[in-house]
Protein backbone atom coordinates (compact mmCIF):
# COMPACT_ATOMS: atom_id res chain seq x y z
CA UNK A 1 0.00 0.00 0.00
CA UNK A 2 1.45 3.36 -0.99
CA UNK A 3 1.14 6.44 1.22
CA UNK A 4 -1.28 8.51 -0.84
CA UNK A 5 -4.71 6.91 -0.98
CA UNK A 6 -6.25 5.75 -4.23
CA UNK A 7 -9.51 7.44 -3.31
CA UNK A 8 -9.59 10.37 -0.91
CA UNK A 9 -12.91 11.95 -0.01
CA UNK A 10 -13.23 15.10 2.07
CA UNK A 11 -16.36 16.88 3.27
CA UNK A 12 -18.59 15.35 0.62
CA UNK A 13 -22.13 16.70 0.57
CA UNK A 14 -25.14 15.65 -1.46
CA UNK A 15 -28.79 16.51 -0.96
CA UNK A 16 -31.93 15.76 -2.92
CA UNK A 17 -34.14 18.80 -2.45
CA UNK A 18 -34.39 19.30 1.29
CA UNK A 19 -33.29 15.74 2.02
CA UNK A 20 -29.66 15.67 3.11
CA UNK A 21 -28.07 12.33 2.20
CA UNK A 22 -24.31 12.87 2.48
CA UNK A 23 -23.39 15.47 5.08
CA UNK A 24 -19.66 16.11 5.15
CA UNK A 25 -18.36 12.61 4.54
CA UNK A 26 -14.64 11.77 4.79
CA UNK A 27 -13.17 8.49 3.60
CA UNK A 28 -9.82 7.17 2.38
CA UNK A 29 -9.31 4.00 0.39
CA UNK A 30 -5.70 2.94 -0.03
CA UNK A 31 -4.21 1.49 -3.18
CA UNK A 32 -5.09 -2.20 -3.38
CA UNK A 33 -7.14 -1.98 -0.23
CA UNK A 34 -10.62 -3.45 0.15
CA UNK A 35 -12.98 -1.25 2.12
CA UNK A 36 -16.50 -2.24 3.02
CA UNK A 37 -19.09 0.40 3.79
CA UNK A 38 -21.87 -0.71 6.07
CA UNK A 39 -24.93 1.22 7.14
CA UNK A 40 -28.69 1.12 7.29
CA UNK A 41 -30.93 0.99 4.28
CA UNK A 42 -31.38 4.40 2.70
CA UNK A 43 -28.41 6.04 4.42
CA UNK A 44 -26.79 6.92 1.10
CA UNK A 45 -24.32 4.13 0.42
CA UNK A 46 -25.31 3.77 -3.22
CA UNK A 47 -25.34 7.55 -3.59
CA UNK A 48 -21.76 7.63 -2.25
CA UNK A 49 -20.58 5.16 -4.90
CA UNK A 50 -22.38 7.04 -7.66
CA UNK A 51 -20.76 10.31 -6.59
CA UNK A 52 -17.29 8.77 -6.66
CA UNK A 53 -17.74 7.11 -10.01
CA UNK A 54 -19.26 10.25 -11.53
CA UNK A 55 -22.86 9.22 -12.14
CA UNK A 56 -24.02 11.88 -9.70
CA UNK A 57 -22.54 15.31 -9.16
CA UNK A 58 -22.04 16.04 -5.44
CA UNK A 59 -23.13 19.43 -4.11
CA UNK A 60 -19.71 20.12 -2.66
CA UNK A 61 -16.59 18.43 -1.34
CA UNK A 62 -13.48 16.80 -2.70
CA UNK A 63 -13.10 13.40 -4.33
CA UNK A 64 -9.54 12.64 -5.34
CA UNK A 65 -8.74 9.65 -7.52
CA UNK A 66 -4.98 9.05 -7.64
CA UNK A 67 -4.53 12.53 -6.21
CA UNK A 68 -6.66 14.30 -8.81
CA UNK A 69 -9.87 16.02 -7.73
CA UNK A 70 -12.70 14.84 -9.96
CA UNK A 71 -15.52 16.98 -8.59
CA UNK A 72 -16.62 19.52 -11.18
CA UNK A 73 -14.34 18.07 -13.85
CA UNK A 74 -15.66 18.37 -17.42
CA UNK A 75 -17.36 15.31 -18.86
CA UNK A 76 -14.57 14.35 -21.26
CA UNK A 77 -11.88 14.27 -18.57
CA UNK A 78 -14.22 12.49 -16.23
CA UNK A 79 -14.80 9.80 -18.87
CA UNK A 80 -11.09 9.08 -19.01
CA UNK A 81 -10.97 8.57 -15.25
CA UNK A 82 -14.09 6.43 -15.40
CA UNK A 83 -12.13 3.86 -17.39
CA UNK A 84 -10.32 2.96 -14.19
CA UNK A 85 -13.57 1.85 -12.60
CA UNK A 86 -15.75 -1.19 -12.71
CA UNK A 87 -19.08 -1.21 -10.98
CA UNK A 88 -21.52 -3.86 -9.90
CA UNK A 89 -24.90 -2.15 -9.61
CA UNK A 90 -27.21 -3.00 -6.77
CA UNK A 91 -30.00 -3.89 -9.20
CA UNK A 92 -27.70 -5.62 -11.70
CA UNK A 93 -28.46 -3.12 -14.50
CA UNK A 94 -27.79 -5.69 -17.22
CA UNK A 95 -28.61 -4.64 -20.78
CA UNK A 96 -31.69 -6.66 -21.58
CA UNK A 97 -31.35 -6.12 -25.32
CA UNK A 98 -28.06 -8.02 -25.39
CA UNK A 99 -27.23 -11.66 -24.65
CA UNK A 100 -25.33 -12.45 -21.46
CA UNK A 101 -21.90 -12.75 -23.08
CA UNK A 102 -22.23 -9.37 -24.81
CA UNK A 103 -23.13 -7.84 -21.48
CA UNK A 104 -19.94 -9.20 -19.96
CA UNK A 105 -17.82 -8.33 -22.99
CA UNK A 106 -19.35 -4.86 -23.38
CA UNK A 107 -16.61 -2.91 -21.63
CA UNK A 108 -13.86 -4.84 -23.42
CA UNK A 109 -15.31 -4.04 -26.81
CA UNK A 110 -16.22 -0.43 -25.96
CA UNK A 111 -13.21 0.73 -23.98
CA UNK A 112 -10.41 -1.55 -25.08
CA UNK A 113 -11.61 -2.26 -28.64
CA UNK A 114 -11.10 -5.99 -28.24
CA UNK A 115 -12.49 -7.81 -31.33
CA UNK A 116 -15.80 -9.60 -30.78
CA UNK A 117 -14.62 -13.24 -30.94
CA UNK A 118 -11.81 -12.57 -28.50
CA UNK A 119 -14.05 -10.57 -26.18
CA UNK A 120 -16.47 -13.46 -26.24
CA UNK A 121 -13.77 -15.86 -25.04
CA UNK A 122 -12.89 -13.55 -22.17
CA UNK A 123 -16.58 -13.23 -21.31
CA UNK A 124 -17.06 -16.99 -21.16
CA UNK A 125 -13.99 -17.22 -18.96
CA UNK A 126 -15.26 -14.53 -16.59
CA UNK A 127 -18.65 -16.23 -16.48
CA UNK A 128 -16.95 -19.45 -15.46
CA UNK A 129 -15.28 -17.59 -12.60
CA UNK A 130 -18.69 -16.63 -11.21
CA UNK A 131 -19.96 -20.18 -11.59
CA UNK A 132 -21.93 -19.85 -14.82
CA UNK A 133 -21.34 -22.23 -17.70
CA UNK A 134 -21.12 -21.51 -21.38
CA UNK A 135 -24.77 -22.30 -22.13
CA UNK A 136 -25.79 -19.29 -20.07
CA UNK A 137 -23.74 -16.98 -22.27
CA UNK A 138 -26.22 -16.96 -25.15
CA UNK A 139 -29.31 -16.43 -22.99
CA UNK A 140 -30.93 -13.07 -22.51
CA UNK A 141 -30.62 -11.55 -19.00
CA UNK A 142 -34.40 -11.77 -18.54
CA UNK A 143 -34.13 -15.56 -18.77
CA UNK A 144 -31.89 -15.72 -15.70
CA UNK A 145 -32.76 -15.96 -12.02
CA UNK A 146 -32.04 -12.98 -9.79
CA UNK A 147 -28.91 -14.53 -8.35
CA UNK A 148 -27.62 -15.46 -11.80
CA UNK A 149 -28.16 -11.90 -12.98
CA UNK A 150 -26.16 -10.67 -10.02
CA UNK A 151 -23.28 -12.95 -10.98
CA UNK A 152 -23.38 -11.88 -14.63
CA UNK A 153 -23.30 -8.32 -13.42
CA UNK A 154 -20.28 -9.11 -11.29
CA UNK A 155 -18.55 -10.73 -14.25
CA UNK A 156 -19.24 -7.58 -16.27
CA UNK A 157 -17.78 -5.36 -13.55
CA UNK A 158 -14.49 -7.26 -13.44
CA UNK A 159 -14.21 -8.12 -17.14
CA UNK A 160 -11.98 -5.17 -18.06
CA UNK A 161 -9.66 -5.77 -15.08
CA UNK A 162 -10.33 -2.28 -13.69
CA UNK A 163 -8.03 -0.64 -11.15
CA UNK A 164 -10.91 0.23 -8.85
CA UNK A 165 -14.00 -1.91 -8.46
CA UNK A 166 -17.23 -0.98 -6.69
CA UNK A 167 -19.50 -3.73 -5.48
CA UNK A 168 -22.96 -2.57 -4.46
CA UNK A 169 -24.36 -5.45 -2.42
CA UNK A 170 -22.61 -8.26 -4.33
CA UNK A 171 -24.04 -11.12 -2.29
CA UNK A 172 -27.63 -9.98 -1.76
CA UNK A 173 -30.01 -12.55 -3.18
CA UNK A 174 -27.48 -15.38 -3.39
CA UNK A 175 -27.54 -18.63 -1.47
CA UNK A 176 -24.89 -18.86 1.30
CA UNK A 177 -22.57 -21.10 -0.71
CA UNK A 178 -22.66 -18.98 -3.84
CA UNK A 179 -22.27 -15.90 -1.65
CA UNK A 180 -19.03 -17.36 -0.38
CA UNK A 181 -17.85 -18.12 -3.91
CA UNK A 182 -18.49 -14.47 -4.77
CA UNK A 183 -16.67 -13.35 -1.62
CA UNK A 184 -13.67 -15.42 -2.69
CA UNK A 185 -13.80 -13.88 -6.12
CA UNK A 186 -13.84 -10.36 -4.70
CA UNK A 187 -10.94 -11.24 -2.45
CA UNK A 188 -9.11 -12.60 -5.47
CA UNK A 189 -9.71 -9.41 -7.46
CA UNK A 190 -8.50 -7.17 -4.67
CA UNK A 191 -5.78 -9.15 -2.87
CA UNK A 192 -4.33 -11.12 -5.76
CA UNK A 193 -4.89 -8.89 -8.75
CA UNK A 194 -4.23 -5.75 -6.76
CA UNK A 195 -7.42 -3.88 -7.57
CA UNK A 196 -8.80 -1.38 -5.11
CA UNK A 197 -12.22 -2.41 -3.86
CA UNK A 198 -15.04 -0.46 -2.33
CA UNK A 199 -18.00 -2.62 -1.41
CA UNK A 200 -21.37 -2.13 0.19
CA UNK A 201 -22.98 -4.94 2.05
CA UNK A 202 -25.50 -5.76 4.74
CA UNK A 203 -24.08 -9.24 5.03
CA UNK A 204 -21.63 -9.20 7.94
CA UNK A 205 -20.16 -12.59 7.07
CA UNK A 206 -19.31 -11.21 3.65
CA UNK A 207 -17.94 -7.99 5.13
CA UNK A 208 -15.61 -9.89 7.45
CA UNK A 209 -14.32 -11.93 4.57
CA UNK A 210 -13.73 -9.30 1.91
CA UNK A 211 -12.81 -6.25 3.96
CA UNK A 212 -9.41 -4.97 4.95
CA UNK A 213 -11.20 -2.08 6.58
CA UNK A 214 -14.81 -1.37 7.45
CA UNK A 215 -16.46 2.03 7.50
CA UNK A 216 -19.88 2.71 8.92
CA UNK A 217 -22.12 5.33 7.32
CA UNK A 218 -24.72 6.95 9.53
CA UNK A 219 -26.61 10.21 8.98
CA UNK A 220 -24.42 11.27 6.10
CA UNK A 221 -21.06 10.78 7.81
CA UNK A 222 -18.59 7.97 8.38
CA UNK A 223 -19.01 7.55 12.12
CA UNK A 224 -16.48 4.75 12.50
CA UNK A 225 -13.77 3.26 10.32
CA UNK A 226 -11.19 0.70 11.25
CA UNK A 227 -9.56 -2.64 10.41
CA UNK A 228 -12.00 -5.48 10.11
CA UNK A 229 -10.35 -7.26 13.05
CA UNK A 230 -11.35 -4.42 15.36
CA UNK A 231 -14.98 -4.37 14.37
CA UNK A 232 -16.09 -6.40 17.39
CA UNK A 233 -14.18 -4.16 19.74
CA UNK A 234 -14.97 -0.82 18.14
CA UNK A 235 -16.47 0.60 21.31
CA UNK A 236 -19.03 2.29 19.12
CA UNK A 237 -22.64 1.61 20.06
CA UNK A 238 -23.89 2.27 16.55
CA UNK A 239 -21.48 -0.24 15.04
CA UNK A 240 -22.28 -2.80 17.73
CA UNK A 241 -25.97 -2.47 17.15
CA UNK A 242 -25.53 -2.79 13.39
CA UNK A 243 -23.22 -5.79 13.30
CA UNK A 244 -25.35 -7.69 15.77
CA UNK A 245 -28.57 -6.66 14.04
CA UNK A 246 -30.39 -5.48 17.13
CA UNK A 247 -33.61 -3.50 16.86
CA UNK A 248 -32.85 -1.80 20.20
CA UNK A 249 -30.03 0.73 20.37
CA UNK A 250 -28.99 4.22 19.40
CA UNK A 251 -30.07 3.76 15.76
CA UNK A 252 -33.80 4.25 15.60
CA UNK A 253 -35.51 2.89 12.53
CA UNK A 254 -38.31 5.04 11.25
CA UNK A 255 -41.05 2.53 11.91
CA UNK A 256 -43.95 2.70 14.28
CA UNK A 257 -43.89 0.06 16.94
CA UNK A 258 -47.36 -1.24 17.84
CA UNK B 1 -57.52 33.70 -2.07
CA UNK B 2 -54.86 30.99 -1.80
CA UNK B 3 -51.98 31.50 -4.16
CA UNK B 4 -52.45 28.32 -6.11
CA UNK B 5 -55.97 29.38 -7.07
CA UNK B 6 -54.91 32.67 -8.67
CA UNK B 7 -55.60 32.11 -12.37
CA UNK B 8 -52.98 34.59 -13.54
CA UNK B 9 -50.30 32.92 -11.46
CA UNK B 10 -51.35 29.54 -12.78
CA UNK B 11 -51.09 30.71 -16.37
CA UNK B 12 -47.74 32.36 -15.63
CA UNK B 13 -46.35 29.24 -14.02
CA UNK B 14 -47.58 27.10 -16.88
CA UNK B 15 -45.99 29.43 -19.40
CA UNK B 16 -42.68 29.48 -17.55
CA UNK B 17 -42.57 25.72 -17.30
CA UNK B 18 -43.29 25.40 -21.03
CA UNK B 19 -40.43 27.79 -21.72
CA UNK B 20 -38.10 25.84 -19.45
CA UNK B 21 -39.04 22.52 -21.07
CA UNK B 22 -38.56 23.99 -24.53
CA UNK B 23 -35.10 25.13 -23.51
CA UNK B 24 -34.21 21.72 -22.11
CA UNK B 25 -35.42 19.95 -25.23
CA UNK B 26 -33.45 22.37 -27.42
CA UNK B 27 -30.27 21.72 -25.43
CA UNK B 28 -30.90 17.99 -25.59
CA UNK B 29 -31.38 18.23 -29.36
CA UNK B 30 -28.18 20.20 -29.88
CA UNK B 31 -26.15 17.79 -27.82
CA UNK B 32 -27.77 14.77 -29.50
CA UNK B 33 -27.05 16.09 -32.99
CA UNK B 34 -23.47 16.92 -32.10
CA UNK B 35 -23.02 13.31 -31.00
CA UNK B 36 -24.50 12.10 -34.31
CA UNK B 37 -21.60 13.60 -36.24
CA UNK B 38 -18.70 12.68 -33.97
CA UNK B 39 -17.21 9.19 -33.60
CA UNK B 40 -17.49 6.53 -32.36
CA UNK B 41 -20.36 5.51 -34.62
CA UNK B 42 -22.49 2.41 -34.19
CA UNK B 43 -23.52 1.28 -37.72
CA UNK B 44 -24.90 -1.98 -36.37
CA UNK B 45 -27.31 -0.10 -34.12
CA UNK B 46 -28.28 2.36 -36.85
CA UNK B 47 -29.15 -0.59 -39.06
CA UNK B 48 -31.26 -2.18 -36.35
CA UNK B 49 -33.16 1.09 -35.91
CA UNK B 50 -33.67 1.30 -39.68
CA UNK B 51 -35.41 -2.05 -39.51
CA UNK B 52 -37.43 -1.03 -36.50
CA UNK B 53 -38.47 2.41 -37.73
CA UNK B 54 -38.51 2.03 -41.49
CA UNK B 55 -39.17 -1.54 -42.43
CA UNK B 56 -41.63 -2.51 -39.71
CA UNK B 57 -43.61 0.71 -40.21
CA UNK B 58 -44.26 -0.11 -43.87
CA UNK B 59 -47.56 -1.96 -43.34
CA UNK B 60 -49.01 0.79 -41.14
CA UNK B 61 -47.93 3.59 -43.43
CA UNK B 62 -48.98 1.65 -46.54
CA UNK B 63 -52.48 1.00 -45.22
CA UNK B 64 -53.10 4.54 -43.99
CA UNK B 65 -51.93 6.16 -47.21
CA UNK B 66 -53.81 3.65 -49.38
CA UNK B 67 -57.13 4.39 -47.74
CA UNK B 68 -56.44 8.11 -47.58
CA UNK B 69 -55.80 8.19 -51.32
CA UNK B 70 -58.98 6.24 -51.92
CA UNK B 71 -61.19 8.39 -49.73
CA UNK B 72 -59.65 11.54 -51.16
CA UNK B 73 -60.67 10.53 -54.68
CA UNK B 74 -64.16 9.72 -53.53
CA UNK B 75 -64.64 12.91 -51.51
CA UNK B 76 -63.25 15.28 -54.10
CA UNK B 77 -65.29 13.64 -56.83
CA UNK B 78 -68.59 14.06 -55.01
CA UNK B 79 -67.64 17.56 -53.88
CA UNK B 80 -66.32 18.79 -57.22
CA UNK B 81 -69.35 17.40 -59.06
CA UNK B 82 -71.30 20.33 -57.60
CA UNK B 83 -69.44 22.72 -59.88
CA UNK B 84 -68.59 20.27 -62.64
CA UNK B 85 -64.90 20.08 -61.83
CA UNK B 86 -64.65 16.30 -61.61
CA UNK B 87 -61.64 16.39 -63.91
CA UNK B 88 -59.51 17.81 -61.09
CA UNK B 89 -59.78 14.67 -58.95
CA UNK B 90 -56.47 13.13 -60.02
CA UNK B 91 -54.61 16.40 -59.46
CA UNK B 92 -56.17 16.93 -56.06
CA UNK B 93 -55.26 13.42 -54.97
CA UNK B 94 -51.63 13.63 -56.01
CA UNK B 95 -51.07 17.14 -54.63
CA UNK B 96 -52.72 16.41 -51.29
CA UNK B 97 -50.89 13.14 -50.88
CA UNK B 98 -47.40 14.35 -51.69
CA UNK B 99 -47.62 17.74 -50.00
CA UNK B 100 -49.66 16.96 -46.93
CA UNK B 101 -51.25 13.67 -46.22
CA UNK B 102 -48.46 11.18 -46.74
CA UNK B 103 -45.92 13.06 -44.56
CA UNK B 104 -48.38 13.99 -41.82
CA UNK B 105 -50.06 10.60 -41.64
CA UNK B 106 -46.78 8.71 -41.76
CA UNK B 107 -45.35 11.06 -39.13
CA UNK B 108 -48.29 10.56 -36.78
CA UNK B 109 -48.33 6.80 -37.30
CA UNK B 110 -44.61 6.50 -36.67
CA UNK B 111 -44.97 8.75 -33.61
CA UNK B 112 -47.48 6.31 -32.18
CA UNK B 113 -45.57 3.22 -33.13
CA UNK B 114 -41.93 4.11 -32.82
CA UNK B 115 -41.88 7.19 -30.58
CA UNK B 116 -43.74 5.31 -27.89
CA UNK B 117 -41.47 2.28 -28.16
CA UNK B 118 -38.35 4.45 -27.95
CA UNK B 119 -39.58 6.26 -24.86
CA UNK B 120 -40.53 2.98 -23.21
CA UNK B 121 -37.24 1.27 -24.01
CA UNK B 122 -34.96 4.14 -23.05
CA UNK B 123 -37.14 4.97 -20.04
CA UNK B 124 -36.86 1.42 -18.77
CA UNK B 125 -33.10 1.54 -19.28
CA UNK B 126 -33.02 4.74 -17.25
CA UNK B 127 -35.01 3.49 -14.29
CA UNK B 128 -33.16 0.16 -14.16
CA UNK B 129 -29.81 2.00 -14.20
CA UNK B 130 -28.79 0.53 -17.55
CA UNK B 131 -27.95 4.02 -18.79
CA UNK B 132 -25.68 4.52 -15.77
CA UNK B 133 -24.12 1.15 -16.50
CA UNK B 134 -23.41 2.23 -20.09
CA UNK B 135 -21.54 5.24 -18.77
CA UNK B 136 -19.42 3.12 -16.44
CA UNK B 137 -18.54 0.90 -19.40
CA UNK B 138 -16.98 3.83 -21.29
CA UNK B 139 -19.95 4.24 -23.61
CA UNK B 140 -21.69 7.54 -24.13
CA UNK B 141 -25.46 6.92 -23.98
CA UNK B 142 -26.05 9.79 -26.40
CA UNK B 143 -23.92 8.07 -29.01
CA UNK B 144 -25.04 4.54 -28.25
CA UNK B 145 -28.77 5.04 -27.69
CA UNK B 146 -29.87 8.36 -29.09
CA UNK B 147 -27.75 9.05 -32.17
CA UNK B 148 -28.68 5.79 -33.98
CA UNK B 149 -32.37 6.48 -33.42
CA UNK B 150 -32.18 10.07 -34.62
CA UNK B 151 -30.20 9.13 -37.72
CA UNK B 152 -32.39 6.18 -38.64
CA UNK B 153 -35.65 8.05 -38.09
CA UNK B 154 -34.56 11.14 -40.04
CA UNK B 155 -33.53 9.05 -43.03
CA UNK B 156 -36.18 6.36 -43.03
CA UNK B 157 -39.25 8.59 -42.80
CA UNK B 158 -38.68 10.25 -46.21
CA UNK B 159 -38.31 6.79 -47.74
CA UNK B 160 -41.51 5.66 -46.06
CA UNK B 161 -43.27 8.78 -47.30
CA UNK B 162 -42.08 8.29 -50.86
CA UNK B 163 -43.56 4.81 -50.78
CA UNK B 164 -46.67 6.24 -49.13
CA UNK B 165 -46.99 8.81 -51.93
CA UNK B 166 -47.02 6.06 -54.53
CA UNK B 167 -49.46 3.89 -52.62
CA UNK B 168 -51.79 6.83 -51.96
CA UNK B 169 -51.86 7.88 -55.59
CA UNK B 170 -52.47 4.28 -56.50
CA UNK B 171 -55.43 4.21 -54.07
CA UNK B 172 -56.89 7.27 -55.76
CA UNK B 173 -56.35 5.67 -59.15
CA UNK B 174 -58.15 2.49 -58.15
CA UNK B 175 -61.20 4.40 -56.91
CA UNK B 176 -61.08 6.80 -59.85
CA UNK B 177 -60.85 4.16 -62.53
CA UNK B 178 -62.85 1.29 -61.08
CA UNK B 179 -65.54 3.14 -59.17
CA UNK B 180 -65.82 6.58 -60.71
CA UNK B 181 -65.29 5.36 -64.26
CA UNK B 182 -62.41 7.63 -65.21
CA UNK B 183 -60.40 6.60 -68.21
CA UNK B 184 -57.19 5.06 -66.91
CA UNK B 185 -54.91 6.91 -69.32
CA UNK B 186 -56.60 10.25 -68.70
CA UNK B 187 -56.36 9.74 -64.93
CA UNK B 188 -52.64 9.05 -65.12
CA UNK B 189 -52.04 11.95 -67.46
CA UNK B 190 -53.80 14.42 -65.19
CA UNK B 191 -51.98 12.95 -62.17
CA UNK B 192 -48.57 13.87 -63.59
CA UNK B 193 -49.66 16.93 -65.57
CA UNK B 194 -49.69 19.48 -62.79
CA UNK B 195 -47.30 17.72 -60.41
CA UNK B 196 -44.11 19.65 -59.77
CA UNK B 197 -40.89 18.58 -58.22
CA UNK B 198 -41.39 20.88 -55.27
CA UNK B 199 -44.61 19.10 -54.28
CA UNK B 200 -42.76 15.86 -53.70
CA UNK B 201 -39.61 17.47 -52.33
CA UNK B 202 -41.47 19.56 -49.77
CA UNK B 203 -43.23 16.41 -48.58
CA UNK B 204 -39.94 14.57 -48.19
CA UNK B 205 -38.38 17.47 -46.30
CA UNK B 206 -41.36 17.42 -43.98
CA UNK B 207 -40.93 13.70 -43.51
CA UNK B 208 -37.29 14.11 -42.54
CA UNK B 209 -38.18 16.78 -39.99
CA UNK B 210 -41.04 14.71 -38.60
CA UNK B 211 -38.80 11.65 -38.27
CA UNK B 212 -36.27 13.71 -36.37
CA UNK B 213 -38.98 15.11 -34.08
CA UNK B 214 -40.46 11.68 -33.33
CA UNK B 215 -37.09 10.22 -32.40
CA UNK B 216 -36.13 13.33 -30.44
CA UNK B 217 -39.30 13.24 -28.35
CA UNK B 218 -39.07 9.49 -27.80
CA UNK B 219 -35.46 9.76 -26.68
CA UNK B 220 -35.89 12.94 -24.63
CA UNK B 221 -38.84 11.68 -22.62
CA UNK B 222 -37.35 8.22 -22.20
CA UNK B 223 -33.96 9.58 -21.17
CA UNK B 224 -35.48 11.88 -18.57
CA UNK B 225 -38.05 9.49 -17.15
CA UNK B 226 -38.10 9.08 -13.39
CA UNK B 227 -39.59 6.72 -10.91
CA UNK B 228 -40.37 3.20 -12.01
CA UNK B 229 -43.10 1.83 -14.24
CA UNK B 230 -45.33 4.85 -13.72
CA UNK B 231 -42.60 7.21 -14.87
CA UNK B 232 -41.98 5.14 -17.97
CA UNK B 233 -45.69 5.13 -18.74
CA UNK B 234 -45.84 8.90 -18.45
CA UNK B 235 -42.75 9.24 -20.64
CA UNK B 236 -44.37 7.11 -23.34
CA UNK B 237 -47.56 9.17 -23.35
CA UNK B 238 -45.64 12.45 -23.35
CA UNK B 239 -43.44 11.29 -26.21
CA UNK B 240 -46.42 10.52 -28.44
CA UNK B 241 -48.41 13.63 -27.53
CA UNK B 242 -45.55 16.11 -27.89
CA UNK B 243 -44.32 14.48 -31.10
CA UNK B 244 -47.80 14.66 -32.62
CA UNK B 245 -48.26 18.31 -31.71
CA UNK B 246 -44.80 19.24 -32.93
CA UNK B 247 -45.44 17.43 -36.21
CA UNK B 248 -48.55 19.49 -36.86
CA UNK B 249 -46.85 22.75 -35.91
CA UNK B 250 -43.77 21.98 -38.00
CA UNK B 251 -46.03 20.97 -40.87
CA UNK B 252 -47.56 24.44 -40.98
CA UNK B 253 -44.20 26.19 -40.69
CA UNK B 254 -42.59 24.15 -43.46
CA UNK B 255 -45.60 24.63 -45.74
CA UNK B 256 -45.36 28.37 -45.15
CA UNK B 257 -41.64 28.34 -45.96
CA UNK B 258 -42.09 26.36 -49.17
CA UNK B 259 -45.24 27.77 -50.66
CA UNK B 260 -46.16 31.12 -49.11
CA UNK B 261 -42.96 32.93 -50.05
N1 LIG C 1 -31.91 10.04 -7.82
C1 LIG C 1 -32.40 10.30 -6.60
N2 LIG C 1 -33.30 11.29 -6.43
C2 LIG C 1 -33.78 11.57 -5.21
N3 LIG C 1 -33.46 10.94 -4.10
C3 LIG C 1 -32.57 9.94 -4.19
C4 LIG C 1 -32.00 9.57 -5.44
N4 LIG C 1 -31.16 8.54 -5.24
C5 LIG C 1 -31.20 8.28 -3.92
N5 LIG C 1 -32.04 9.11 -3.27
C6 LIG C 1 -32.31 9.14 -1.84
O1 LIG C 1 -31.08 9.08 -1.17
C7 LIG C 1 -31.18 8.25 -0.03
C8 LIG C 1 -30.04 7.25 -0.04
O2 LIG C 1 -30.23 6.35 -1.11
P1 LIG C 1 -29.24 5.14 -1.39
O3 LIG C 1 -29.76 4.44 -2.59
O4 LIG C 1 -27.86 5.65 -1.44
O5 LIG C 1 -29.45 4.23 -0.11
P2 LIG C 1 -28.58 2.97 0.31
O6 LIG C 1 -27.78 3.35 1.48
O7 LIG C 1 -27.86 2.44 -0.87
O8 LIG C 1 -29.74 1.99 0.76
P3 LIG C 1 -29.88 0.41 0.48
O9 LIG C 1 -29.01 -0.27 1.45
O10 LIG C 1 -31.31 0.16 0.75
O11 LIG C 1 -29.49 0.18 -0.93
C9 LIG C 1 -32.53 7.61 -0.05
O12 LIG C 1 -33.31 8.22 0.93
C10 LIG C 1 -33.09 7.92 -1.40
O13 LIG C 1 -34.44 8.25 -1.27
MG1 LIG D 1 -28.07 0.94 -2.15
Amino acid sequence: MSDSPKIRIRDLRKSFGSKVVLDGLDLDVGDGESVVVIGGSGTGKSVLLKCIIGLMEPDSGIIEIDGENVVGLPRSERDAIMRKFGMLFQGGALFDSLPVWENVAFGLMAAKHVPRPEARKVAVDKLAQVGLNEEVSTLSPSELSGGMQKRVSLARAIATDPEIIFFDEPTTGLDPIMADVINDLIVKCTRELGATGLSITHDMASARKIADRVAMLYQGKIIWAGPVAEIDSSGNDYVDQFIHGRAEGPIQMAVRRG
Amino acid sequence: MPRRMNPLATIGRGFLSILATTGRIALFAVSAVSHCVRPPFYPRLVLRQFLEIGYYSLPVVGLTTLFSGMVLALQSYTGFARFSAEGAVATVVVLSMTRELAPVLAGLMVAGRVGAAMAAEIGTMRVTEQIDALTTLSTNPFKYLIAPRLIAATISLPILVLIGDIIGVFGGYVVGVYKLDFNAATYITSTVQYLEQIDVVSGLVKAGVFGFLVALMGCYHGFNSRGGAQGVGAATTNAVVTASILILVANYIITELFFAG
